[in-house]
Parts: C-alpha cells; sequence; structure tokens
C-alpha cells in the first residue's frame, strides 16, 4: 500500500502519481491522509486501483473516474465522482450539491445523505443514497439508476429522459414530466442488484416505488406550454 | 368629365411590416416560437462602421509582400505546459456534430489543418472524423456534456469551458427530433428523435468561484498540458472577462450577437445580448485593468466576414477571431446554385437559416445521408483553406498599410468611425475628429 498524506504532497503530487498507475502492475492499494477538504481530490483516474481517502474531501472527488474503486472516509463537496465513466466511488459520510452529475458509468454509493441536484443530468451511472437527497435531484437524467433508501426532496427527476429512480421513503414533489410507475420484474431485479452492490441487506426490493419519465416533453407541444 | 377622389397610394406600416405580419400569421397557425439557426439578422454597429486610417507622414507603410507582417498566434501561455501555436489568427468556433454533417466536420478540419489553425468541437462530443482531420482541436466543456469523456479530453488540444453563446446567452443548445439520428442518438445518450433541449447551466458549478475550482479539476485531469479557454456570450464583457481571468482562464472566447446557434428561437436570437462591436473594448479594458492583457488571449467572434473584420478587431485588442457562420459559407451554405432547391424549402440562397430542420440541400447543416453525401469533405475543405487564406492576406495588407510587422501591433489608434454609435462602442475617434463618446476628458456634446 503507497501512502500519500497531503499535509507533505500536494494535490499535483497525488493525482500525477495516481494517473502513472495502471495495467495491473504497479501499486493497487493507495491511501490519501489529511485531505481537508481539498479539491479535485483522486481526478481522471484510469487504472483498477482501490484508493482509501481517509477524511472529507472538497469539489470533484474521483471526477471522471475510471476503474479505480475510491472510499471517502468522511464527508463529500461538490460535485463528486461527477462524470464518472466506471469503478465505484464510496462515500462513508454525506454528499453536498450535483454528486454523480452526468456520470455515464460506474457505482456511486453515498451512505449518508445527498443534497439537491444528485443525479442531475446522469447518463448512465448507478447512484444508491442510504439516506435523503435533496431538491431538484436526477433533474434532466439521461439514463442510470438512482436509488434513494430515505426521502426525495421537491422536483425529483425535472424534465426526466430515461433514467430509472427509487425512492424508498416520500418524495416532497415530483418535477415536470415525471411519475410513478409499475414497478416491474426486471426492476426489481435491477434494483436487487444495485442494493447488494451498495452493500445494503437490510433494506428489501418490496420497500420502493418506481419513478421515471412520463415522455410528454419530448416533443415540442404548445398545451404543454405551462411544463416548459 | 367623370371626377375622381384622388387617393394615396397604399401604404405599410414600419412597425407592422411584412415580417412582423407574417411572423404573427405564423405564431397564430403553429402555437410555437419561432426557431432557426445563424446569428442575429438585424442591422447592428459593426466593423462596416469602422476604418483605417492607413499610413501618412507620421506613420510609414511597410512594402507589401517583401516586408514581414507576422500573423502566428500562441494560445494559452498562462498557465498549460502546451499552448497552441497557429499561423493565422482565425480559428473556426464550435459547431456541433449533430447540428453539422460528419461530413460538414471533416471539411472544417481538413481546411483548418491546411490554413494552419484549429477546429472546435461542440454539444455533439468528439467525432473521429473531426479529431482525424484537424491538427489542432479545440474540445468544448458544454452544460449539456453530452459525450464527455476523459479519454477525448486527454485527446484535445485545448479544452473551452463554454459559458454562453452570442445567439442565446443565457440560453442552452437546442436539436430537433429531425436530426437526432442513430449515431447522434448514441453519442449524447439519448432517445432517437425526440427535441433535445439542452441545459443553458452547467450541472456541477455555478458562478466564477465554483468555475475556478472546476477549471483546475479539468486541469489536474489533463496534467496541466490544455490551454483552457472560458467562452461567454456578449453580456457583459467586462466583468466576465475579468471573472475568467481570475478564475484562472488560459483564453477568453467573447462571442457577440452575431454569433450563430444551430438552433434557438428568433426572439432570443434577435433580442439577447451585445454587438460584437460593443463587447470588444469592455472585455481589453479588463484585461488591461488586470494587467493580463496578452498574457491571457481575447478570441473575438460574431459576424466575421473579411481580413478587413478581423483586423479591426484585433486592432481594438482582440488576440486571434473566431468564424462559424462565414466558414459554413465557405463549405458552400446558402449557395446561389442551390437557389431552387431553397425555393422549395419556402426560402432563398443566401436566408436559408432553417437549421434545426436537417434538410439542408448543401448536406451541411442536415443528418440526412443522402443531403450529407453531397457535400465533398476535400473539396469543401479546400474553399475553407483558401478562403481562411485570403481573410489572412487582408488582414497583413491593412497592418502593412499601418506599418505594423506584425498583427497584434494593429492598434485603437489606426481606426476611425463613421457614426457615433460605432465610435461610442470601439472607443476611436469620429472620422475627421479627435472625438468619441464617452471619451475621457471629453464634455460631450
Amino acid at each position: 500500500m503507497r501512502t500519500i498524506d497531503l499535509t507533505k504532497s500536494n494535490i499535483r503530487e497525488l493525482n500525477e502519481e495516481l494517473h502513472r498507475q495502471g495495467g495491473g502492475a504497479n501499486e493497487d492499494s493507495w491511501e490519501v491522509l489529511n485531505p481537508r477538504g481539498a479539491h479535485a481530490v483522486a481526478v481522471g483516474v484510469d487504472a483498477p486501483i482501490s484508493i482509501s481517502v481517509k477524511g472529507s474531501v472538497g469539489y470533484y472527488c474521483g471526477g471522471m473516474n475510471k476503474q479505480a474503486q475510491v472510499t471517502v472516509h468522511g464527508s463529500a463537496g461538490p460535485g463528486v465522482a461527477e462524470n464518472m465513466m466506471s469503478g465505484k466511488v464510496v462515500i462513508k459520510g454525506d454528499a453536498s450539491q450535483y454528486a454523480g452529475a452526468t456520470g455515464r458509468g460506474g457505482l456511486l454509493v453515498i451512505e449518508g445523505n445527498a443534497s439537491s441536484r444528485c443525479g442531475i443530468s446522469m447518463k448512465g451511472i448507478d447512484i444508491v443514497v442510504k439516506g435523503n437527497i435533496g431538491h431538484m435531484s436526477a433533474f434532466m437524467a439521461q439514463s442510470g439508476h438512482l436509488v434513494v433508501c430515505g426521502d426525495a426532496g421537491d422536483a425529483l427527476g425535472d424534465s426526466l429522459y430515461e433514467a430509472k429512480l427509487f425512492v424508498r421513503g416520500s418524495v416532497k414533489s415530483l418535477g415536470a414530466d415525471c411519475v410513478e410507475k409499475d414497478m416491474r420484474p426486471e426492476h426489481h431485479a435491477a434494483l436487487t442488484k444495485l442494493l447488494k452492490d451498495a452493500g445494503i441487506t437490510d433494506i428489501k426490493p418490496d420497500e420502493f416505488k418506481r419513478y421515471g419519465s412520463a415522455r410528454k416533453l419530448y416533443n415540442f407541444n404548445i398545451d404543454n406550454a405551462d411544463a416548459y | 368629365m367623370t371626377y375622381h377622389n384622388p387617393q394615396t397610394v397604399p401604404r405599410q406600416s414600419a412597425t407592422f411590416d411584412d415580417y412582423a405580419l407574417s411572423e404573427i400569421r405564423r405564431a397564430a397557425a403553429t402555437g410555437i416560437y419561432d426557431i432557426r439557426g445563424g446569428g442575429s439578422k438585424r442591422r447592428v454597429p459593426h466593423f462596416d462602421d469602422l476604418l483605417f486610417l492607413g499610413a501618412s507622414i507620421s506613420r510609414y507603410p511597410l512594402e507589401g509582400y517583401r516586408e514581414k507582417c507576422t500573423t502566428s498566434v500562441t494560445l494559452g501561455t498562462r498557465f498549460a505546459k502546451k499552448p497552441i501555436e497557429l499561423k493565422i489568427p482565425i480559428t473556426i468556433a464550435g459547431m456541433s456534430f449533430g447540428a453539422l454533417s460528419a461530413n460538414a466536420k471533416e471539411a472544417l478540419g481538413r481546411g483548418a489543418s491546411i490554413a494552419g489553425t484549429s477546429t472546435t468541437t461542440g454539444d455533439g462530443g468528439m467525432t473521429p472524423e473531426e479529431r482525424g482531420q484537424s491538427k489542432t482541436l479545440v474540445y468544448q466543456y458544454l452544460p449539456s456534456r453530452y459525450g464527455m469523456n476523459p479519454d477525448d479530453l486527454r485527446k484535445a488540444d485545448a479544452i473551452e469551458v463554454v459559458v454562453g453563446q452570442g445567439a442565446k446567452p443565457g440560453g442552452g443548445g437546442m436539436l430537433l427530433g429531425q436530426k437526432i439520428s442513430d449515431r447522434v442518438a448514441e453519442m449524447r445518450n439519448l432517445p432517437k428523435g425526440i427535441d433535445q433541449r439542452s441545459a443553458c447551466r452547467h450541472p456541477d458549478w455555478t458562478g466564477p468561484d465554483d468555475l475556478e475550482i472546476k477549471i483546475l479539476e479539468l486541469r489536474e485531469i489533463t496534467e496541466w498540458e490544455k490551454p483552457i479557454y472560458v467562452k461567454v456570450g456578449g453580456t457583459r464583457p467586462y466583468y466576465d472577462t475579468a471573472l475568467a481571468i481570475k478564475a484562472g482562464a488560459d483564453v477568453v472566447v467573447l462571442d457577440g450577437m452575431q454569433g450563430g446557434t444551430a438552433a434557438t428561437q428568433e426572439v432570443f436570437i434577435e433580442n439577447v445580448g451585445l454587438p460584437t462591436l460593443a463587447c470588444i473594448r469592455p472585455a481589453v479594458q479588463a484585461l488591461q485593468d488586470l494587467g493580463m492583457h496578452r498574457k491571457v488571449q481575447l478570441i473575438v467572434s460574431g459576424g466575421i466576414r473579411t481580413g478587413a473584420d478581423a483586423a479591426k478587431a484585433l486592432a481594438l485588442g482582440a488576440d486571434a477571431v473566431s468564424i462559424g457562420i462565414a466558414a459554413l459559407a465557405a463549405l458552400g451554405d446558402n449557395d446561389p446554385a442551390l437557389d431552387d432547391e431553397y425555393r422549395k424549402l419556402g426560402t432563398r440562397a443566401g436566408c436559408y437559416d432553417d437549421w434545426h430542420e436537417g434538410r439542408d440541400p448543401a448536406g451541411i447543416t442536415t443528418q440526412d445521408p443522402a443531403l450529407s453525401q453531397r457535400l465533398d469533405p476535400v473539396r469543401a475543405g479546400r474553399r475553407l483553406a483558401n478562403y481562411l487564406k485570403v481573410m489572412t492576406l487582408e488582414i497583413q495588407t491593412v497592418a502593412r498599410a499601418a506599418g505594423h510587422n506584425h498583427i497584434h501591433n494593429l492598434e485603437p489608434e489606426d481606426l476611425c468611425a463613421l457614426t457615433l454609435e460605432a465610435a461610442a462602442m470601439a472607443r476611436v475617434p469620429l472620422a475627421g475628429t479627435d472625438w468619441y463618446p464617452g471619451k475621457p476628458g471629453a464634455s460631450g456634446f
């Protein structure tokens, strides 16, 4: 295991080291000490390595991640795992706004709560939140899954495309063109797998409701003007 | 003899003119706002309202063709490890695959590479056609983030964070269902055939403090190699330029209201934003106030057609200009040879702007395979290269006449204005006077 202490190294040195990894011959286990809210921790990594961050991080931790497994033993600032391509990012604490924004693949697990705009514009990422999520989450979400074990705030799934949303608790309000949908066997199966991958064993898929796009805003119609 | 009461001739209202009435009828019949491509078509103060003074007894000119007038531009000298070197001060503006056909994107890449300049991706992500043909490619980082990925980010030669564009500052992208083909849908991760509305704000940052952190992240992902541009529409050019510099931009791209778009609402294009001429001096002022003029480069776009336009923008303090609509015209857009086909679409050559419908007979603003094939990317690329070279020669001609051995030595003192409006906006004297409205120390009328 390699340890990088951010009181002794800077972010550039950390990311440069992480970007050198790849292909299996390198150090596959990394520990980052004293992040103290630093921005851009472990961004742009493209290697099957595990990175354990011991403390809270600032903006964009794990941004554009490919392959790596990043675990933050603390809370994460805005845009954690933004545009993630693959791999896994786990936040042991809470996450600020825009968690998983525009993510295209991989799994983001937030063990605490997520703030507003969780999963905004998501494009294939899977996000599992053990706690609650804030308002405008999954805004313009295109594809992927958002699983919320707690409650969702206002305007969930506003202007949603084809992402699938599962909420166990209450939804304060649904956004434009987002509706509750039937939970079919394939959704049950997908949800079961996501909960398992996120290490959640004490919650059953039956406890969730599914939400998705009504697809009424896909083509412009003046009679829907109130929704625009 | 019969007596006739004399009658006045029919008179149309200047306010309710043919266009205004036709728009009322169109809106009433269709129930949808008018969507079109291109930039502002209204007359606004522009580079036509400025003239170069040329050399005289107090300044002597350079010998054409014999004395050198250098045109090279380096972009990204502030922070990037690998700044961009261009042979000419004219770049190709961001235009998406989706808005344009793959052949058109390839033609832009070919033409720009021959001429020694860069092209720019758009809302649809990076295509192999464009990366393959563009020696220097700027990758746009847009609110929609369609197709965004770290591999393409690293393949780019520069990254342009798009905050806005001149045709629609404050508006997001728009691509209507007719143009969402299988390939476009796949690149954007959207269902085929929907009316795609891109976001107008970035999903994971708002404001200059966030932008600074976003730029840090992009630099970290790409090892601080790539120049990072920030593109803004012309609205508050002094503050936007100052804030972009503060956020760490290497290059500021400033797009006035004549700058084109693939598609947006007519009401947006014609009523929101500043003319290009009004944007340049405030932006240069911000650069100078922060001690960053020529350290952070300024690229100006929106209605650049000729070497004269480009030279005037450079004289007002820009480091380079960017062209979009003009580049499409060079490829063959709106060519009179296609007039019969334009008329079948209810318009005529020179006026065609329904680019969102995807029925472009020139094969440029379309995803229709048969129409796209009409554009030969090699020939069209050559036409663009010719046009860029002519523009560059024109800039050199004017710069030599004003006595400059590098195009960046052009200065506001080389210019005068034909109208009060242009004098005020460009802050150069009204022709034949030493005065412009708002000149420090001048009392005005």
